[in-house]
């Protein structure tokens, strides 16, 4: 079984990218869920998408201390949902700041600290400035495609196989952006 | 052929390969897919009814007439449709009539977590619950077999999981469309008192023997394996059981209403010791209670929220996780987005001091800081009778400081009636429709007012300020809330008139169309640090140690900053 959860911002195109490691997976023949966030939450809130595949997948989330890998669009909800890792688990963090309102007004402070506070829990995370790549690439939007291309660098998976998921899910006029997107996440 | 579905694309799935043929909803997360999905198939008929009262009603008439029929709505939804659902149940139908409802535990996007199981039971219906994708679509269908078996309405029960959920789902064919004949049938179809106390006794019937037929049906499965635990469960939280405790028995209810009384206590008399899990109330648990089983349930497991896997491993099994914790952290709520319509309406009655009942929609957003411009929000269509309410109890001098705030598909869908009481029993206080052209939260829904129906063929577009008037409002003002000093202006004349009057404001949502998306602006040295523009509450402004700053890469130019700014410091980009 593995259990990946992908958490951002609302906007910033977590849905897509659990799609395709969805495809991903049906295509190496496992059984998969994907669970979402609709409605209330897509505005502008925190998001959090679950991708799990194996043998057989009973629940569509995965909870506390469960998830083998978080891949993480934003810093600040890196660490809000770092309790969902398990013990060997990786992460991934894109290094955006994204101020939540709170912030914002004023109310409350955006933590200083976030990469010392996510290394002390997990050593091994890894941090990447994703959305430079992503403009690199040609589209601000192809972020989901760069933070991909950095997961699969380290996942015990063909390299072509998430070329092909990435081909069946992003839509066809954005592919170019997208394969190069996934290239300079991956080489990064 | 298995293809990746989300549970309410599976719903929709399952309805067409039932031969369904007319489909009403009214969108409602997480209900809101299916029918969107359902639109999809060319053979079904499918349509946004104003609200679900009258979608369950158009459901009924073509199941009246023959059709196999579908509705579909969220939890509170059922509130709505409550009406036509309990006297459906005495009529019974002719084709097949299925409702799917879709529950929120955990209130991802509800006001409450109202478990719908009570209404299959106190409306005498039977009520299917799946577990994932695949069994949804299966379940429509058996659905529709049980409500022509039965002649009876059936609901099917979803949750969030559930609904926006991906799973594998094994795609089967369409069967034959079978309109059946329609035949007149007083006694049957025309409910009054001596028709109905016949037709009671015949839903007596029908529910006692699905209920000795339940214990055969395939959709409840007992699985035994180690008997020292057994769980009746049901939908969503069968996953997280199976995965939490994979060794313990179970008997998992495909139809939770009525429960299978034998099968109960046969597993019962199996098992050492007995658990529900269930999410919500304490459906099952009462039940069996009352049937003279020792069961454990809600004396360890909460009526509020989700269950998970390890809630259900560390109550049950008595095994926690060390899970790392992050501390205290900034709280990330929704908002509204840059360039939204709504944020003008709730600046300027804040700033004016006006108290605004509220109702349901992206606007409810309007409540939380650093806005704060709604006073209350219960249901669809409240705002206007609890203004209706504020004045009549507080006076009219209340009323010159009162408003009620709805948007224009919540307008449609309960808002009417709420303003025809207004009209009758002499409100002065203020209505303001913000009109966006679309139904927002849900995900762009068209209405009766957006000129285009849910299959996106062009429809009749309702005239709002024409509507109003015509029930008697006599003050109606239309105004863009980007123009924000208009906007100020005449919700100050119209609120201290001392007559009723509607107010509304008319701009689309920025996100149904790129052309309403504009350059976007920037913060000059001109710029005194005041904080004027941060009472927007917009995401694209915010504070830094160098002073304001725009992010012109979320910014849509809509122009509401640069006219809260005293110093003229917020012009376009350069860009």
């Amino acid at each position: 079984m593995t259990d990946i959860l992908i958490v951002g911002v609302g906007g910033q195109g977590t849905l897509l990218a659990s799609r395709v490691l969805g495809n991903l997976a049906i295509n190496l023949g496992y059984d998969v869920k994907l669970s979402e966030v609709h409605g209330m939450a897509q505005r502008g809130g925190s998001v959090v998408t679950h991708v799990r595949f194996g043998d057989k997948v009973y629940a569509p989330v995965i909870d506390e201390g469960g998830a083998d890998i978080i891949l993480a669009f934003e810093k600040l909800e890196a660490l809000r949902w770092c309790g969902r890792l398990n013990k060997n688990g990786r992460m991934f963090i894109n290094t955006q700041e994204i101020l939540p309102m709170p912030v914002i007004t004023g109310a409350q402070q955006y933590p200083a600290d976030i990469e010392a506070r996510i290394s002390a829990m997990v050593p091994d995370a890894v941090f990447i400035d994703a959305l430079p790549l992503a403009k690199e690439a040609g589209n601000m939007k192809a972020l989901n495609i760069v933070l991909i291309g950095v997961l699969a660098k380290y996942m015990d998976i063909d390299k072509q196989a998430f070329l092909d998921a990435i081909k069946q899910t992003v839509p066809p006029k954005t592919l170019e952006v997208n394969m190069k997107a996934f290239e300079l996440g991956y080489n990064a | 052929m298995k293809k990746m579905m989300l549970g309410n694309a599976a719903f929709a799935r399952g309805a067409y390969e039932a031969g369904v043929t007319v489909a009403a909803a009214y969108p409602g997360t997480p209900s809101t897919e299916i029918t969107e999905n359902i639109a999809k198939y060319d053979e079904i008929y499918a349509e946004w009814a104003p609200n679900e009262k009258v979608a369950l009603e158009v459901a009924i008439g073509a199941s009246f007439a023959g059709a196999r029929a579908v509705c579909c709505m969220k939890h509170v939804g059922v509130n709505v449709a409550a009406d036509p659902l309990f006297t459906v149940s005495y009529t019974g139908v002719n084709g097949g009539l299925v409702i799917i409802v879709a529950d929120d535990p955990g209130m991802h996007s509800s006001q409450n977590e109202q478990d719908s199981r009570f209404y299959a039971r106190s409306a005498h219906v039977p009520m299917l619950e799946p577990a994932d994708s695949n069994e949804a679509k299966e379940f429509v269908k058996v659905a529709f077999e049980l409500s022509e078996k039965y002649d009876t309405p059936v609901m099917v029960r979803s949750n969030t999981r559930l609904s926006h959920s991906q799973g594998l789902v094994e795609l089967g064919g369409r069967t034959g469309e079978m309109l059946k004949p329609y035949q007149k049938d007083i006694a049957k179809y025309v409910m009054m008192p001596g028709m109905a106390r016949k037709r009671h006794v015949v839903v007596e019937q029908r529910m006692n023997s699905l209920k000795a037929d339940a214990n055969e049906l395939a959709v409840n499965v007992t699985e035994y394996r180690d008997k020292s635990i057994g769980i009746v469960t049901n939908g969503v939280a069968y996953d997280y059981v199976r995965e939490a405790l994979p060794e313990a028995s179970t008997l998992k209810l495909g139809l939770v209403h009525p429960i299978p009384e034998k099968l109960i206590r046969d597993f019962a008399a199996q098992v050492e010791t007995l658990y529900v899990v269930e999410e919500l109330e304490p459906f099952f648990e009462d039940q069996i209670k009352a049937m003279g089983i020792k069961v454990i349930g809600k004396d360890i497991f909460s009526v509020q929220g989700e269950y998970s896997v390890n809630l259900i491993a560390d109550k049950i099994g008595g095994t926690k996780k060390d899970i790392c914790n992050p501390g205290e952290l900034p709280q990330r709520p929704p908002v509204m987005c840059p360039g939204c319509p709504h944020r003008a309406v709730f600046y300027a009655l804040k700033k004016l001091g006006i108290t605004a009942t509220g109702d349901i929609g992206c606007y409810t957003l309007g409540a939380l800081p650093p806005l704060q411009g709604i006073d209350a929000c219960v249901c669809m269509g409240a705002s206007i009778g609890m203004a209706m309410g504020m004045e009549k109890a507080r006076g009219k001098d209340f009323a010159r400081k009162l408003v009620a705030v709805i948007g224009d598909s919540t307008f449609f869908h309960s808002g009417i009636t709420g303003l025809v009481d207004m009209v009758y029993n002499g409100a002065t206080s203020t209505v303001i429709i913000l009109d966006n052209s679309t139904t927002g939260m849900t995900g762009h829904q068209d209405h009766p007012s957006t000129g285009k129906t849910v299959k996106g063929d062009i429809a009749y577009a309702v005239d709002i300020p024409a509507l109003v008037k015509s029930v008697g409002v006599n003050h109606v003002r239309i105004v863009d809330p980007f123009n924000l000093k208009e906007l100020e202006q005449i919700l100050k004349e119209e609120t201290s008139r001392e007559e009723l009057s509607v107010i509304i404001t008319k701009r689309p949502c920025v996100l149904l169309d790129k052309k309403y998306i504009q350059p976007p602006y920037t913060i000059t040295d001109k710029c005194k640090d005041c904080g004027a523009c941060l009472k927007l509450g917009c995401p694209a402004i915010k504070k830094t140690d160098k002073g304001m700053e725009i992010d012109v890469s979320v910014c849509t130019g809509c122009g509401l900053c640069p006219s809260v700014c005293a110093f003229g410091a917020i012009e376009t980009a350069g860009v």
